[in-house]
This record gives C-alpha cells, sequence and structure tokens, in this order.
C-alpha cells in the first residue's frame, strides 16, 4: 500500500472516531498517531484490513488519551463503549471534514495547515517542511486551529466557497520538503469533485489541472519564463486534455462561477500553439465575466494584459488606466505595454521599478532581467 | 560554527569597483551573475556547509513602541537610511578562515561585463556556547 492510499484513508477514520463520541480535536490527534504508526510499521508488517487497522490503532490512542487526562484530573472515565454507530457513509464524513478544516472562523494559514493533516493525511512535519516553517510552530498553529473550532458541530453544513479558496492556496504554495503541495491539492479537489455536484469545484480542478500541465515550462534553469516565451512542447498534454473536460462537464451545467472562468482562460492559453496565436479577443470575453463575477482590481489588470494582446497596446494602457496604483504588478503590465508601444526608455524605468516591488526572488530577477534586455535594445 | 553572510543593498565599506546597477547590465551578464548564485548554494549544500539563504525585499521600515495604549510609531521607508540589507546566506563551517574564504568567493561573482564584482560582504559569527548557562 502506498503512502496515498493510506492518507486517504485518513478522513473515513477521523469519521468513525467521532461517530464514536470522540471530539474531532482527540480524534484527529489519535489518528496522526496511529499513522505515523502505520508509516513505521506497514513496510515490514502491511495489514490486510488497512482500515480496519488505522480505526482499532487510533481508537486505542484515543482511549489511551482518555485515560490519562481522567487521571490527571483524577475524574471518572468518560463511557464510550455504549455509544451506538450510526450510519453515516464515509463521503459525508469526508466531505463534512474539508467544512470543517476549511471554517470561515480560521485564519487562511491555519485552514490550510489543518485541510492537509485531517483531510489530506500528511503529518505535522510535513506540513512544517512544504511551509518552511518549524515543526513546533505547525504543531501550536494546528492545535490553536482546532481549539477555535471546537464548538463547531460536525453535521453542521458548511462554506464551500472557503473550502476552495483554501485548496487554491495549497495549489499556489508549491512545494518544499518531500511533499508536493501543488499535486497535493490536485488529489485533494479531485477527491472533492467525487464528492459533490456543485460545477465551481470541478473548475477548481480544471484550473489547476490546466495550470500544474505547464508546470516544467515555467522554471528553466532556475529563471523564470513568461507565458509567451515558455516551451509548449515541454506542456503535459494528458493533463490539460483532462482540464478541457472536466471544465466542459462543469459549464454544461449552466451555473458559471470564477474559477470555472478561470479555467476557461488557461484552457484558451492551453490550446494556441504560441502567444501570438492565443485567441486573445476571447479571452478578453471571459475576463468580463470574470470582472462581473468578482470585480476584482487584480482581474481587471489581467484583462488589460489581454487587451493589449487583442487590440494593440494603446487599448491595453488605457485598460491599465482604469486599474489602482497600488494594484501588485501593474508596473510589469505597463512595462510590458509600454515595451510593445516602442517606448524602451519608459519601459526600463517601470520595470526597474516592477523589480522593486516584487513578491520573490524568482519575479524580481525575472523583471531585472527583462529591465536588462529593454536597454539592451536601446 | 555559524556564521551570517550578510549582504547590502547599501552600506558598507567604499565599494571597490564601480558597477552599474543590475538592470544595466546584458541579459547574459545577468544569467551568468544567477547561476554563479545557484551553483555557490549548491557548493554550500554539497560540502554539508548550508544552513539558510534568504532574500529581503528593498521595502520596509522602522517601528518602535510610542506607549501604551498608542499605536507604534513609523519611520521609512529607508530612503534615508545609510544601510540596506539585502539577504544573507548563514553557513555551518569548520573555521573563522574557511568563513571568509567562502564570502571572498561569494563577492568574486561574475558582473557587468563579466568581471567580479568585489562587493563587500559583512560576515558575522553566531553567539553560541549557551551550554555554559544551561
Amino acid at each position: 500500500m502506498n503512502d496515498e492510499l493510506l492518507r486517504e484513508l485518513v478522513p473515513s477514520v477521523i469519521g468513525v472516531l467521532v461517530r464514536r463520541g470522540a471530539d474531532f480535536a482527540s480524534a484527529e490527534d489519535a489518528v496522526q498517531e496511529a499513522l505515523i504508526r502505520a508509516v513505521e510499521t506497514w513496510p515490514d508488517d502491511p495489514p490486510r484490513d488497512p482500515k480496519g487497522w488505522l480505526v482499532a490503532a487510533a481508537w486505542r490512542k484515543f482511549l489511551d488519551a482518555v485515560r490519562s487526562e481522567s487521571s490527571r484530573r483524577g475524574r471518572e472515565e468518560a463511557d464510550f463503549s455504549s455509544s451506538a454507530p450510526v450510519e453515516v457513509s464515509d463521503v459525508d464524513d469526508t466531505l463534512r471534514l474539508y467544512f470543517l478544516c476549511a471554517h470561515p472562523s480560521l485564519p487562511a494559514a491555519s485552514a490550510v495547515a489543518l485541510t492537509l493533516r485531517a483531510v489530506g493525511g500528511l503529518t505535522t512535519r510535513q506540513i512544517a517542511e512544504a511551509s518552511l516553517v518549524p515543526e513546533a510552530t505547525m504543531a501550536q498553529r494546528i492545535s490553536r486551529a482546532k481549539k477555535r473550532i471546537a464548538g463547531v458541530r460536525l453535521d453542521q453544513p458548511g462554506d464551500l466557497p472557503t473550502v476552495l479558496r483554501v485548496l487554491y492556496l495549497v495549489f499556489n504554495e508549491g512545494y518544499g520538503g518531500d511533499v508536493d503541495l501543488a499535486a497535493e491539492a490536485i488529489r485533494l479537489t479531485r477527491q472533492l469533485v467525487a464528492l459533490t455536484e456543485e460545477p465551481e469545484v470541478a473548475g477548481l480542478l480544471a484550473l489547476m489541472l490546466l495550470h500544474h500541465a505547464r508546470r516544467s515550462s515555467r522554471m528553466v534553469d532556475g529563471r523564470l519564463v513568461p507565458l509567451r516565451d515558455q516551451d509548449r512542447s515541454r506542456w503535459d498534454t494528458a493533463l490539460i486534455a483532462e482540464g478541457v473536460v472536466v471544465l466542459q462537464n462543469a459549464l454544461a451545467r449552466d451555473r458559471l462561477g470564477e474559477y470555472q472562468a478561470q479555467a476557461a482562460i488557461a484552457a484558451l492559453h492551453a490550446d494556441a500553439a504560441s502567444a501570438s496565436e492565443t485567441d486573445w479577443p476571447q479571452i478578453v470575453e471571459w475576463y468580463d465575466e470574470l470582472l462581473a463575477l468578482t470585480d476584482s482590481p487584480v482581474v481587471r489588470l489581467n484583462r488589460a494584459v489581454a487587451v493589449g494582446e487583442a487590440s494593440g497596446p494603446a487599448a491595453g494602457l488605457a485598460a491599465v488606466a482604469e486599474v489602482g496604483a497600488d494594484v501588485p504588478r501593474r508596473d510589469a503590465v505597463l512595462a510590458w505595454l509600454h515595451e510593445r508601444s516602442g517606448d524602451l526608455e519608459v519601459a526600463a524605468e517601470l520595470y526597474v521599478a516592477a523589480s522593486k516591488a516584487a513578491a520573490g526572488v524568482a519575479e524580481r530577477d525575472h523583471l531585472t532581467r527583462e529591465a536588462a534586455r529593454v536597454r539592451s535594445l536601446l | 560554527m555559524k556564521y551570517l553572510l550578510l549582504k547590502h543593498y547599501r552600506g558598507g565599506p567604499t565599494p571597490a569597483t564601480d558597477q552599474p546597477s543590475m538592470d544595466h547590465w546584458t541579459p547574459e551578464e545577468i544569467d551568468a551573475h544567477m547561476a554563479f548564485m545557484r551553483d555557490f548554494g549548491a557548493r554550500l549544500e554539497a560540502n554539508g556547509e548550508f544552513v539558510d539563504a534568504q532574500a529581503l525585499s528593498i521595502e520596509g521600515t522602522f517601528v518602535r513602541s510610542d506607549g501604551e495604549g498608542r499605536p507604534p510609531v513609523t519611520d521609512g521607508p529607508f530612503a534615508e537610511t545609510k544601510d540596506l540589507i539585502a539577504g544573507w546566506y548563514v553557513i555551518d563551517v569548520e573555521s573563522w578562515d574557511r568563513a571568509v574564504e567562502l564570502a571572498g568567493e561569494l563577492s568574486a561573482a561574475p558582473g557587468a561585463g563579466g568581471k567580479p564584482i568585489h562587493e563587500w560582504l559583512e560576515v558575522r559569527p553566531f553567539h553560541t556556547g549557551t551550554s555554559l548557562f544551561e
């Protein structure tokens, strides 16, 4: 049994413990301990019934914890033997865990961590490594998050947009340590698609697949390569094909949302043999849809790029003029549009300004290099 | 022994060479510089000397308390300050001499015209030896 199959069992095992009367926080701790034990012992001694093994091991850990807690406080031990099992499917359990771990009352970073642990079945150490924080910090973050949602019952309806936002954050976290969080986000979103009919979930999965398909062309020799310069022969055509099918099924349900619109834009890029052969007018139309759905300044800025490609740099610059000056990457977009209109001096200055405001080292170095490239044309 | 190799945007002794800012280099010179930096980091890891490397944004501010019940006072951005940290390596090496040797190598990163930039790097030992007080 591989690690991924093992981790798939985690949400339903937590569900079993909760139905037997454990509170979520203790159940989750017990399953985490059982999981660590499984990783240690299964390679040499694989169980015949992996889920049964996990349930038994986690339940034992849970009872141990209750006993030591009761003896510490000198209280009577709670009676769990009489709690009759309630018939609830794994599907419901897993779906409810998504809602609980991405509860709207949690800060984003905590919801990400809790989702990775209770739904994803990752260990605290793996989550810490992937998030580049010390393990003790991550353990604290998870335990505080669990305290915060202690009063929330597992059968309460959840907030799907928050769940999707959390999965999107996981996807964008990239990867550190031995865990690929983008791949993990895809796995969790795939699992969620199987649990709900909501087209936005499928829209998010399509968006992730279409972005993931371009991953190997996005960084070359440690350098960031923008979409227009990427080697499209390196794009993963199987992932693109899957993303397009998932998207079409979502769009057919006729309830458009922001993830479906973003995926539609990604699909148009994936479909083009080069930047110049891209169907920019249709991309602008999708940005108009997206703007109607979100009214986000970031979307407005991205739309300006598409307008510049579809109708020329002057139209693009006019579109940027409607974007607030404090929107991240505005200078980078302006630089590109000025370069396209032959205004190289201005473009170089804007690339330098954009590099100083860059969010990361790869982006900073790329923009500095763009400034140098434009200057070398002067 | 752990040492901090500190890189500055500004500050330190008078620059040894008169390098233009990086956006005035050619793209190929930038690529060569970045490749050097990547190799340097990879070499530290391969030697078992690497601990951490981070880069800081040029933006930021000074902050101090202004007393209870009042919001903190900020001073900045750093346009006027003489010293601005750009980033660092933390290395774990045999000796001070090795730390200085590595800082020297890092300072020889290629710049404009392919010539070494010879920038000043600040080398600072970590305070360790807390075991005495345990």
